[in-house]
C-alpha cells in the first residue's frame, strides 16, 4: 500500500466553500498548504527569491482556476501540479542547459547504485541540532540530480502516491520507481556519512 | 535464489509495502543471510523516515503579507 497523507483537515467542504466564493475558505486552504507549497517550491527551484514567486503564482493561479478544479483528484495533488509547472517554468527562464529537463532519459544501465554500505547509529540524528540536521538534508537533496530531486521530494516529503507523482510530471508509474529507488539509495549513501555508527568502516559493495 | 541485486530492484516496493506476500517472504529471507542489504533496507528506511519527519519551512512574515496581499487583490478583482 501507498499511503498518501492527507492528515489534519478534510478539505472537501473547504474546497466546496471557495468554490461557491468563500474568501475566507480559500484563505484556509492556503494557510493549510503555503508551508509544504514553499518548501516544494524551493526544492525544485533551489532558489529563495524563485520560490517566493512561485507560491505566490501558485495560489493565484488556483484562486483564479478554482472553477477548473473537477474534485476527481485531491485539491492537494492539484495545488502541487500547479506548482510544479510553475516552478518549472522559473528553471527553464533561469538556465538554459538540459538538466532542468524531468523527462529527459536517464542512462539507469549497469551504474553502481551502492558504494558505501555502513550501519547507522541508534537515532543518528539526535546527534545533531535542528538547524545541522535541517543542513545536512537540505544539502544533500539540493546534490540530486533534478529528475531525482523531484520524484523524491514529492512522493516522500510531499507524501504523494507513486500515481499522484507520476501523474503530476507526466511520467510513467515504471519511471517513477525507478527514479524514486535511485535517490532514495543516493540519499542514503550521502547521510550515511554523517550517521555511521562511529568507528565502523564501510566497506565496498556490489 | 535470490540476488543482492534482484534485492535492490524490489527495495522501493518492499519499504513501500506494496508487495505480495510472497515476494515479500523472499526479500525477508535474503536480508536474514545478507548483512550488506540488511544495512541497505534498515538505513533507506531511516533515510526516508528522518525526511518524512522534516516540518515544512515557516514562511517568513513578509513573503506571507505579500501573499496575502495578493489574493485579497484578486479576490476583490473577482467579486467585482
Amino acid at each position: 500500500m501507498t499511503v498518501s497523507s492527507q492528515a489534519g483537515i478534510d478539505e472537501t467542504p473547504l474546497v466546496a466553500r471557495a468554490r461557491e466564493g468563500d474568501a475566507r475558505a480559500f484563505g484556509e486552504l492556503v494557510q493549510h498548504y503555503e508551508g509544504k507549497i514553499f518548501r516544494l517550491a524551493q526544492h525544485v527551484t533551489q532558489n529563495r527569491e524563485d520560490a517566493e514567486d512561485v507560491l505566490q503564482e501558485t495560489f493565484m493561479k488556483a484562486y483564479e482556476h478554482l472553477d477548473q478544479f473537477e474534485g476527481n483528484s485531491k485539491f492537494y495533488t492539484w495545488i502541487v501540479r500547479i506548482a510544479v509547472n510553475q516552478a518549472l517554468m522559473k528553471l527553464r527562464r533561469r538556465k538554459t542547459d538540459r538538466s532542468v529537463s524531468l523527462d529527459e532519459t536517464i542512462d539507469t544501465g549497469e551504474d553502481t547504485l551502492v558504494r558505501e554500505i555502513a550501519a547507522w547509529g541508534e537515532d543518528p540524528e539526535q546527534r545533531f541540532s535542528r538547524e545541522e540536521l535541517g543542513g545536512i538534508l537540505d544539502s544533500a537533496i539540493q546534490s540530486l540530480e533534478p529528475p531525482y530531486r523531484s520524484v523524491f521530494v514529492l512522493r516522500d516529503i510531499d507524501e504523494l502516491s507513486t500515481e499522484e507523482t507520476a501523474d503530476v510530471l507526466g511520467l510513467s508509474v515504471p519511471a517513477v520507481k525507478s527514479r524514486l529507488l535511485r535517490a532514495r539509495l543516493q540519499l542514503r549513501e550521502k547521510l550515511t556519512r554523517f550517521f555511521r555508527r562511529k568507528g565502523d568502516d564501510a566497506f565496498a559493495y556490489m | 535464489m535470490l540476488t543482492c541485486k534482484d534485492f535492490l530492484n524490489e527495495l522501493t516496493d518492499y519499504l513501500d509495502e506494496c508487495l505480495d506476500a510472497e515476494s515479500r517472504t523472499k526479500l525477508e529471507r535474503h536480508i536474514t543471510e545478507c548483512p550488506n542489504c540488511w544495512v541497505i533496507a534498515d538505513t533507506t528506511r531511516k533515510t526516508i523516515q528522518i525526511y518524512k519527519g522534516m516540518d515544512p519551512y515557516p514562511i517568513p512574515p513578509d513573503v506571507e503579507t505579500r501573499l496575502m496581499k495578493a489574493l485579497e487583490k484578486k479576490m476583490a478583482e473577482k467579486q467585482k
